[in-house]
């Protein structure tokens, strides 16, 4: 009904005389769907990269008998691919994808080319949820859950997914008085110190056990090494349904993009699709956290990586984009950091930070050119 | 349907406000404007004039259902506005805000496509019908070849017309612009006021926009909205009846007359020039000037002699100063003495040379301690 009276009739057109309709979306057809497809098979061959390498170097084919279910020449090679390589290398994969797609989020909720959620100290509230639960619950053992019975996963991850919506939820509301993206971050960056120095009064109080605390301390160097099937039980459907929750959003974020007054002028309901983007920003956030330390950079580098090589600022391939190129960061940092061929292990969070801390740099370079390209 | 029959009815326009109270709620409770009743109607352009902290913005804001209104009622095409679920609003009226874009990667198209939000399902796909209006909307606002451009990349005064354009994209029946002409240079303002006009002509659509743009409102505007021209301002003939004490609506024309755009305005350093239709400095009452002959040349010499505080008389009145102009220059006669100048440039210098040698000096001399 409102069509047919908007639009003026064939004859008068406001415009000069139309020119003949045009394709309506040229170029980038080509563009898209070869961005997509390389993504996934980087992240399909860093995936086979993961789990061959190692200590132990595991050929490729044989990689992909047993992931097929056939027996390997060497038996051994069996146990270590499904009891160590692919929970690792999983465990990278979606870790990867939910701070590529969480960082999104954030960059479109704050209007900030910064935001991520270790940048912004979300990582860090669910440090402190994680401490809470590890250093005041926790009995003994070396492992990070040890003696928090069967529940012990869902308690750490529902603790960290509660520190990270609060941090979130505090930091949006000190962000909507403050517009520059530089401030933010030092907002962040305070919000980290803090929640630091809660779990320092932890420890110093010696109100947690040695091991628990050495286990915290092991677990804040980030790793993806350090989850079974049993965590990914909780891991992988917490990921999942953030992701979910992403995808279905896109036409909210994308209304985002103009700012708040815009998006509400449209018909977005605003206040109750920030608390969606929070919620599903602090679920894809919190999990990774509890189970693979805080981790830096990957969620500031996808979303930027992402738009970079679709040239576009358009959520419904920027979700999927920027989740495969988190894994793909994720998947490379992770292999570094096993120092392939070696016993040696690397921290993740040294190899995520030599990585991501230029790509902020260079970001904040840019922003001093270019005006605040907020999305760009 | 119904919609429809309201709208052709008449009566109450398109939206409009009944005794309407704007501002600020909560703690710090500030009512900005107050007691505003107008309203809008099919195919009609309005200029919201006012001066700064009038709140024109407020008003605008409240009018588009973005804040909430203190007092009063605003109702679009029939409906109370408050009760109109966010989508469905969306698709009776859209807004151009003053806050500026910033689209990063978003091209011309995507922007423009984003207006298409209320009329697409949870994922936003757009249909080829979607595609006909954003197509549609580009050509309206002659914005097609940015199309595929990064908004970014784009001017103002381009990215001005897309956002224009995402706004028709939502095929409103109101449109709402707050100062779209601010960051625009002067061609580009008239241009984008013709087009909005163009477009309230041929698709029945009602455009009220604010702007400090008072020659653009005179020229253009078929109905002025006033703020804060004087509360308790004496009814005149010939403004709209329903103006209400805040907002003063009527023909542009007739506010001038009446004299609300001179009250709107007032200062002791400005004042409205009924005549020439715009502001100019408020003259040294001391100081009186004839200008004889016309033309171009008699009226930028009038013109001239205000800028340097001068009031204008009426020719053949006494004076102090007397200009005539001829075909090679003015006569300038002042105090008995008669000069010619071929510069209105030199004209003023002479004057405010002879107004030096005249005056005592207002500058603390300085003199030896």
């Amino acid at each position: 009904m409102s069509r047919a009276r908007l639009r003026p009739a064939a004859g008068g057109s406001a415009a000069p005389a139309a020119e003949p309709p045009r394709a309506a979306r040229p170029r980038r057809d080509l563009r898209r769907p070869l961005v997509l497809t390389g993504l996934v098979a980087l992240v399909g061959g860093l995936f086979l990269a993961t789990i061959a390498a190692g200590s132990v170097t595991i050929p490729v084919p044989e990689v992909v008998a047993v992931l097929l279910g056939r027996p390997p020449e060497v038996p051994a090679w069996g146990t270590i691919v499904t009891d160590v390589r692919l929970p690792r290398a999983t465990t990278a994969l979606l870790a990867g994808a939910a701070l590529g797609v969480g960082g999104l989020q954030m960059q479109t909720l704050f209007r900030n080319p910064l935001a991520d959620p270790f940048i912004l100290g979300i990582s860090a509230g669910a440090s402190l949820g994680v401490a809470f639960v590890v250093l005041l619950v926790g009995t003994a053992g070396t492992s990070l859950v040890a003696g928090l019975g069967p529940l012990g996963n869902v308690g750490v991850a529902g603790a960290a997914a509660v520190g990270a919506g609060v941090t979130i939820a505090a930091v949006l509301l000190v962000s909507r008085r403050v517009t520059s993206p530089a401030t933010v971050l030092i907002i962040g960056l305070m919000a980290g110190y803090a929640t630091s120095a809660v779990v320092s009064v932890l420890i110093h109080t010696g109100i947690g056990r040695l091991e628990r605390i050495r286990a915290y301390i092991a677990w804040g160097f980030g790793s993806f090494a350090g989850t079974t099937w049993s965590e990914l039980a909780v891991l992988a459907p917490c990921v999942a349904a953030g992701l979910v929750l992403a995808g279905a959003m896109t036409k909210q974020l994308n209304a985002l993009l103009l700012g708040d007054r815009y998006a509400a002028s449209m018909g977005l309901r605003v206040r109750r699709a920030r608390l969606l983007v929070i919620a599903g920003a602090s679920l894809l956030a919190g999990a990774t956290t509890a189970f693979c330390g805080p981790i830096a950079f990957v969620g500031v580098a996808a979303p930027h990586m992402a738009r970079g090589l679709l040239r576009t600022s358009d959520h419904r391939v920027l979700v999927g984009a920027s989740g495969l190129a988190g894994a793909v960061v994720a998947l490379v940092a992770g292999l570094v950091a096993q120092v392939p061929g070696s016993d040696a292990t690397l921290p993740l969070n040294a190899v995520t930070s030599l990585i991501g801390a230029p790509v902020v740099v260079a970001i904040l370079l840019r922003m001093r050119r270019a005006g605040q390209g907020v999305t760009a | 349907m119904t919609v429809l029959n309201a709208r052709r009815s008449g009566g109450d326009g398109v939206l409009a406000a009944r005794g309407l109270a704007v501002g600020y709620a909560g703690r710090r409770r500030r009512v900005v404007l107050d007691g505003v009743d107008a309203e809008l109607n099919a195919g009609e352009l309005v200029c919201l004039l006012g001066a700064n902290g009038t709140g024109k913005s407020t008003l605008l804001r409240t009018l588009a259902g973005l804040q909430p209104a203190l007092a009063g009622s605003v109702t679009l095409l029939g409906e109370e506005l408050a009760g109109i679920p966010a989508a469905e609003r969306a698709r009776r009226l859209a807004v151009v805000l003053t806050e500026p874009v910033d689209a990063g990667l978003l091209s011309g198209y995507d922007l423009v496509a984003l207006g298409r939000y209320p009329h697409t399902g949870w994922d936003g796909r757009l249909d080829p019908g979607d595609h006909a209006v954003v197509r549609w909307a580009l050509e309206a606002t002659a914005t097609a070849r940015f199309a595929d451009r990064p908004v970014a990349e784009l001017s103002d005064g381009e990215r001005q017309r897309l956002v224009v354009a995402r706004a028709l994209a939502q095929e409103p029946a109101v449109l709402v612009l707050d100062e779209p002409t601010a960051f625009v240079d002067l061609p580009r303002r008239v241009e984008l006021v013709s087009l909005l006009r163009a477009l309230a002509r041929e698709c029945d659509l009602a455009v009220l926009l604010s702007t400090h743009d008072l020659d653009l409102a005179l020229r253009w505007a078929d109905t002025l909205w006033i703020a804060g021209a004087g509360a308790g301002a004496d009814a005149v003939a010939g403004a709209d009846a329903g103006a209400g004490a805040g907002l003063r609506a009527g023909g542009p024309e007739d506010l001038v007359l009446d004299g609300s755009l001179a009250r709107a305005f007032a200062s002791d350093r400005v004042r409205f020039d009924v005549v020439g239709g715009g502001f100019a400095p408020a003259p040294d009452a001391t100081a009186g000037a004839t200008v004889a002959g016309d033309g171009p040349r008699a009226v930028w010499a009038r013109r001239a002699l205000e800028r340097s505080g001068y009031r204008l008389a009426a020719p053949g009145d006494a004076a102090d100063v007397e200009v005539r102009a001829h075909p090679s220059g003015w006569t300038l006669a002042v105090d008995g003495r008669v000069t010619e100048h071929r510069l209105l440039a030199d004209l003023v210098a002479h004057l405010r040379a002879h107004r030096a040698d005249a005056r005592p000096r207002t500058r603390a001399p300085v003199g030896p301690r």
